[in-house]
């Protein structure tokens, strides 16, 4: 790899910058046009293009078609969550039946409790994987699924540790637009670095062809345990990222659909795209939110639509259906975005200039 | 030590059996299209929640006379499956197998999104049919009607199918379909069409499912069909997903398996929902491709 400062690795790191810098302004609340509400979004909008990293890491990367990222989510969500919150509240949240006494004495900082969370969730992936892993295509899809949804189950069950069905509430905010930004940028560069290690190499050669893959001497295994338990770490950390967002979590927040949300952000952005998946989670999430003005009643011309609850999601699925049928490579197929092949789009084309990008 | 008498045995199982039967109703509908399209088809539960506003509709608010009402109702389930397969999956024949998927989570979507819109989603109970909910006494076993109903219906719709895949000319199309749809153009058979047999008859079996577990389950809201679908569809791949028989067998364990554990470890009620994943994942650690599945072999 080219060390010295090429043009590209300037503009990257400038472009950086700028967004420290705007993530910064719009945490003090210097930009008057970005309130709360966009705020919120955005922090949103991050989350969900953690999560959707994390499941192209296995679908789109690895070629497992996985379907349990809601029940590590769950895991990260409930780990952060009861080992951020401060025993006092822990103690006013749990009033129906009093939490455990060693969870309810914990209290830690939040970064040590979102890594936690994002372990727990790895660990617990590494005994799932065990068993799963040995299973193929939609069956692998079922399976991780399954053990997503027993996942759930348990945790609405476990009164005294998870609050049951009536879940945690007053989760501290602690995950500011500058903790969402700071992660997902982590998060990005790790994966970019990963997809260009040997590992990440081993592991599009199994996407591509298991067989060729292990007769390449590539260990099956062990690379596709590797990057389940990455991408359920991902997912932890996302789910925790999450909670602290959204501040009250129940265990049927993390229903199977919820893998439903992200598998679509991920093959909207294309399946096996870095970009792609960062692109598509900002465009879906916003657009979701943008798309409220549908529910409140609007005219069209001389068509008065009456304010009709739930029409946001009806067109949301429309629109969905309408980019599936008729744009189904996603927004950036495989490819990923690079400076060279932006500077490309504006060069005179010459023949055979294919730059598919690094 | 748990203790129990025969009477009650019988009752459990009588309850199991009806479970069971519903289903193995709703199973055969995924495994004929994951036979054909190798799709899991995520709007299937749909199709089953629209079947059952349907019934609703025919019954308690036209107010029709539950035997027409019921021919109405297989008939709009089976058109509206017809629709889908014809709007949604259609255009998506060569495309790989993620944008189907994608596109059936889509529908899935759109399904439940319009319930909501149009049917509001305050819960209402469904109507009975016939005499299906009246009890009957067997000397301490007391079951619905339905108990008995449920596997007759179960049992005469399998072998109407089965007779229809081995024995007709559209059988043999659905059948040399399934195994490769190029071939099968060569041989004159026309794919499209037999496709939408297929979701046609799905979702036919699909409605008949719904109105009997309408009868069990008698509350209807926009997300009703998701907890059942999914079981169906795990019972699906517990037989082994593309296989008739299979399904039923798979259909019929879980129901019953679930009654019965239900029923012995009561303090796990509250797990009820998981035990379907947990039967699942335990037979697919011995038999990965379920129970009567192919076994596929990787060709290099």
């Amino acid at each position: 790899m080219k060390k010295s400062l090429s043009l590209p690795r300037i503009l990257t790191i400038a472009c950086l910058v700028l967004l420290a810098v705007m993530v910064q302004l719009i945490s003090m609340g210097a930009l008057p046009f970005i309130d709360n509400y966009m705020i919120r979004v955005l922090n949103l909008c991050a989350v969900y293009a953690i999560l959707g990293l994390s499941m192209n890491l296995v679908n789109g990367f690895t070629g497992m078609f996985s379907l349990g990222q809601a029940g590590f989510m769950a895991v990260g969500a409930y780990v952060t969550a009861l080992f951020a919150m401060t025993p006092e509240v822990k103690e006013r949240v749990f009033y129906l039946e009093p939490i455990e006494e060693w969870l309810g004495a914990i209290h830690m900082p939040f970064i040590v409790a979102l890594l936690l969370g994002g372990l727990a969730a790895a660990v617990l992936s590494f005994f799932i994987g065990f068993p799963v892993l040995r299973l193929k295509g939609d069956y692998l899809a079922i399976a991780t699924l399954g053990f997503a949804e027993i996942i759930r189950i348990i945790f609405l069950n476990l009164q005294t540790i998870t609050n049951g069905a009536m879940g945690v509430k007053n989760i501290p905010p602690t995950a500011d637009i500058r903790w969402c930004f700071a992660v997902l940028t982590l998060m990005v560069v790790f994966m970019l670095r990963l997809i260009n290690s040997s590992y990440g190499r081993a592991f599009k050669a199994i996407r591509d062809d298991e067989i060729a893959a292990e007769a390449m001497g590539i260990n099956l295994f062990k690379h596709k345990m590797m990057s389940f338990i990455l991408s359920s770490f991902i997912a932890g950390i996302g789910g925790g990222l999450m909670a602290s967002v959204v501040s009250a979590i129940t265990p049927n927040l993390f229903r199977f659909t919820l893998a439903y949300d992200i598998l679509l952000i991920v093959v909207l952005g294309g399946q096996g795209s870095i970009t792609g998946t960062v692109v598509s989670a900002f465009v879906i999430t916003a657009a979701k939110e943008w798309l409220r003005w549908l529910d409140a009643g609007f005219s069209l011309g001389p068509i008065t639509v009456p304010e009709i609850a739930g029409l946001r999601m009806v067109i949301f699925s429309v629109l969905l259906m309408v980019i599936i049928l008729f744009y189904r490579q996603g927004f950036f197929g495989s490819r990923e975005f690079s400076w060279e092949g932006l500077f490309n789009i504006f060069r005179p084309k010459k023949k055979g200039d294919k730059k598919e990008a690094a | 030590m748990f203790t129990f008498t025969f009477p009650q045995l019988l009752q459990q199982l009588a309850n199991g059996v009806t479970v069971g039967c519903l289903y193995a109703l709703v199973a055969i509908g995924y495994t004929m299209v994951y036979g054909i399209l190798r799709l899991i088809n995520f709007a299937h539960c749909d199709i089953f929640m629209m079947s059952m506003y349907f019934c609703y509709y025919a019954i308690t608010v036209f107010s029709l006379p539950w035997p027409i009402a019921l021919v109405l109702v297989v008939v709009a389930t089976a058109v509206l499956g017809v629709i889908i397969e014809k709007s949604a999956y259609k255009p998506l024949r060569e495309a790989p197998r993620i944008s189907l998927l994608i596109s059936a989570i889509g529908v899935s979507y759109l399904l439940e999104n319009l319930a909501t819109v149009v049917f509001t989603g305050v819960p209402r109970s469904f109507p009975a049919v016939g005499d299906m909910q009246e009890i009957l006494t067997f000397g301490e076993v007391r079951v619905m009607k339905l108990a008995i109903y449920a596997p007759i219906i179960m049992l005469v719709l399998l072998f109407s199918l089965l007779f229809l895949i081995n024995k007709t000319k559209t059988g043999m199309a659905m059948r040399a379909s399934s195994k490769d749809f190029e071939t099968a153009r060569l041989m004159g058979i026309n794919v499209n069409k037999t496709i939408s047999m297929t979701f046609l008859i799905g979702s036919a079996l699909a409605a008949v499912g719904a109105v009997i577990w309408g009868q069990r389950y008698p509350q209807i809201q926009p997300f009703v069909g998701v907890m059942p679908g999914l079981k169906c569809f795990i019972a699906a791949v517990i037989g082994g997903i593309g296989n008739i028989k299979g399904a039923v067998v798979g259909g019929m364990l879980l129901g019953v398996m679930e009654i019965l554990i239900v029923w012995r470890f009561s303090a796990l009620s509250g797990y009820k929902d998981a035990f379907a994943f947990i039967i699942l994942i335990v037979i697919l650690l011995f038999k990965p491709t379920g129970l009567f599945g192919e076994t596929f072999v990787d060709k290099v």
